[in-house]
């Protein structure tokens, strides 16, 4: 069986709601929620890849480029962020995240 | 291979420019230290002022740029002239702000410009690619900014919800970008429109419908419509009040234009399906804007929930589609800019013994100690509550009309309904200033900037109805701008 454009769809949209559901259900660690978003990121990458290959067309792998170097830059913040909250709270457990009300 | 054509970069001067001036402050910031925050802070606003300027002068032509992925026109230019006036004004309220919390550091102007200059590409994104990179420019230098105050657990933890939260939004907006790319064919605006610009185009698949879906969850998420609203009232809660000023005006009308321009600029001929999507999002927002505010003691909350509130009313006419309604949301967005500043001049106010106040009943008796402060808003309550002669009133007028020659006339009754529900929340911070007893008197003097800027929008909000041609005349050549494809 060849592999076609709906299969790397198919995993792409797995891998997309992994992530989706690694925020929303985990009641554990930030790094986690960290983790999720850099897979729900990937999997776009593997829709854009699939896609430009299928269209022939060659704007969804630069935008793949551009979505890995953001990505970077926004795990760089994130951590960064989270780094300055571990040092005011002493703890990066989810349930912790508590101080203003909602 | 032959080397490509150098690319037409005359559209996009004003943001270069803008980028170039943040990087060259952070520069003269880091090599001067700390005691350069007041130099950094005040040349930050003479380059926005610069670039509003640069900005205006494309008035009137349509530029293309970047080989198509890059637009200038009248809306971008409305909307630029919004945005930077925004930036400018934040950054001067924060000065004193910042200098009396230990937070006087050059890097808050320079991550603003960022901002503002994510902002500016993002209204003028003609490209998928080009949305996507705006909107992360601006999110990222928004997430520092939000935590900003970094010994303090309340900031710290309010950027970390809008990082994690923006960080997912974007996510969703991403998927729904690929899937747009792949049903479509095209990142292209220009393409799309060619596609689905009018009605009676080709039938749009699932996958290019649900793709429209993600990226429309996305911007909910960046204007903080019902039901993508959970991260506004804690993150306006938590950050500093200069930031949340700026959060509850400068990043939202972006956003917004970037909503309209998404929806109204590639899809237009989509109407049907994305209208009820928007009414939704509008009417949801306007219900809980209304009703949830009623609740609140801390005022910075209550201006959270009031935002979710506006932007509910100006989606409306994003929902009524024509060049009617965008006028309305231009409009509304002018004004949102100048009552809203306003609002948040007299908030950064509140301050005893060098300490912020953030509760309502620290207002009580304010029409007594301090009439001029009380009387300022006054005045921008009674035009957040949208009541006439008020420059509120008509932000909301001219929506509502749009929204009725759209046949949308149950979501005018609700936006009108909520418009009431909603003013007994503001009116009721003007009786407590007015006819409670004192408890708390503030500190004097307000710094020199705080009090101009109060008393130029306070002027401009009473004021609007006397002299409103040049603000109309623009939304409406903005508008038609965006049609004129």
């Amino acid at each position: 069986m060849a592999v076609g454009l709906a299969h790397y769809l198919t995993v792409a949209a797995v891998l997309f709601t992994l992530g989706i559901f690694g925020i929303f259900l985990n009641r554990k660690n930030i790094i986690i929620i960290m983790m999720s978003i850099e897979l729900m990121l990937l999997a776009v990458n593997i829709n854009l890849v699939a896609f430009s290959v299928s269209l022939g067309d060659l704007a969804g792998q630069v935008f793949a480029m551009f979505v890995l170097t953001v990505a970077a830059a926004e795990a760089a913040i994130g951590l960064a962020i989270l780094v300055i909250y571990f040092r005011n709270r002493g703890t990066i457990q989810v349930e912790d995240i508590h101080m203003m009300r909602g | 291979m032959p080397a490509l054509p150098m690319p037409d970069l005359l559209p996009a001067l004003p943001e270069i420019v803008l980028a170039c001036a943040a990087m060259a402050l952070l520069l003269l910031g880091v090599f001067r230290g700390e005691r350069s925050t007041r130099l950094v802070s005040w040349l930050s606003v003479a380059v926005l002022m610069a670039v509003l300027v640069l900005s205006a002068m494309f008035q009137g032509e349509k530029h293309v740029g970047f080989y198509g992925m890059f637009i200038t026109d009248r809306f971008a230019v409305f909307v630029n002239v919004l945005v930077l006036i925004g930036s400018a004004v934040t950054i001067i309220i924060a000065l004193h702000y910042n200098e009396e919390h230990g937070l006087a550091r050059f890097e808050f102007p320079v991550l603003v410009l960022l901002a503002t200059t994510g902002m500016m590409v993002m209204v003028s994104a003609d490209d998928l690619i080009t949305l996507y990179l705006g909107f992360e420019l601006q999110s990222l230098a928004l997430y520092v900014v939000a935590s900003f105050d970094r010994d303090s657990t309340r900031s710290t933890e309010a950027g970390l919800k809008y990082f994690i939260l923006g960080a997912l939004a974007s996510g969703m907006m991403l998927y729904g970008i690929s899937l747009i790319y792949g049903f479509a064919g095209t990142t292209g605006f220009t393409g799309l429109a060619h596609l689905f610009g009018a009605a009676g185009g080709p039938v749009p698949s699932n996958g290019l419908i649900i793709g429209i879906v993600f990226v429309s969850v996305g911007l909910a998420f960046k204007v903080s419509a019902v039901p993508f609203h959970m991260w506004t009232p804690d993150v306006y809660e938590g950050a500093p009040t200069p930031v949340t000023a700026f959060f509850s005006v400068a990043p939202k009308i972006a956003a917004l234009a970037l909503f309209v321009r998404y929806l109204i600029g590639s899809f237009s001929g989509l109407i049907a399906e994305w209208q009820q999507i928007i009414v939704f999002l509008s009417g949801a927002s306007m219900v809980l804007g209304a009703f949830a505010g009623i609740a609140q003691r801390n005022i910075k909350r209550l201006m959270a929930y009031s935002s979710i509130g506006h932007v509910g009313y100006a989606l409306i006419g994003l929902a009524a589609g024509g060049a009617e309604g965008i006028r309305g949301v231009l409009v509304y967005l002018a004004i949102y800019l100048i009552m809203n500043l306003g609002t948040w001049a007299v908030i950064l106010c509140m301050r005893r013994e060098g300490q912020m106040l953030e509760g309502i009943a620290d207002l009580s008796g304010l029409g007594r100690t301090r009439p001029g402060l009380a009387l300022a808003l006054g005045i921008f309550l009674f035009a957040l509550a949208g009541i006439p002669p008020t420059a509120g009133f008509f932000a909301k007028l001219y929506i509502f009309l749009a929204a009725i020659d759209a046949h949308l006339v149950g979501l005018a009754v609700l936006g009108v309904v909520t418009s009431v529900v909603g003013a007994f929340y503001y009116l009721r911070i003007v009786k407590v200033m007015y006819f409670d007893e004192p408890l708390v008197t503030f500190d004097r003097p307000l710094a020199p900037e705080l009090r101009a800027v109060l008393f130029v929008a306070a002027v401009l909000t009473l004021f609007f109805i006397v002299y409103p041609d040049p603000l109309m005349g623009g939304a409406q050549a903005a508008a038609a701008s965006l049609f004129a494809r």
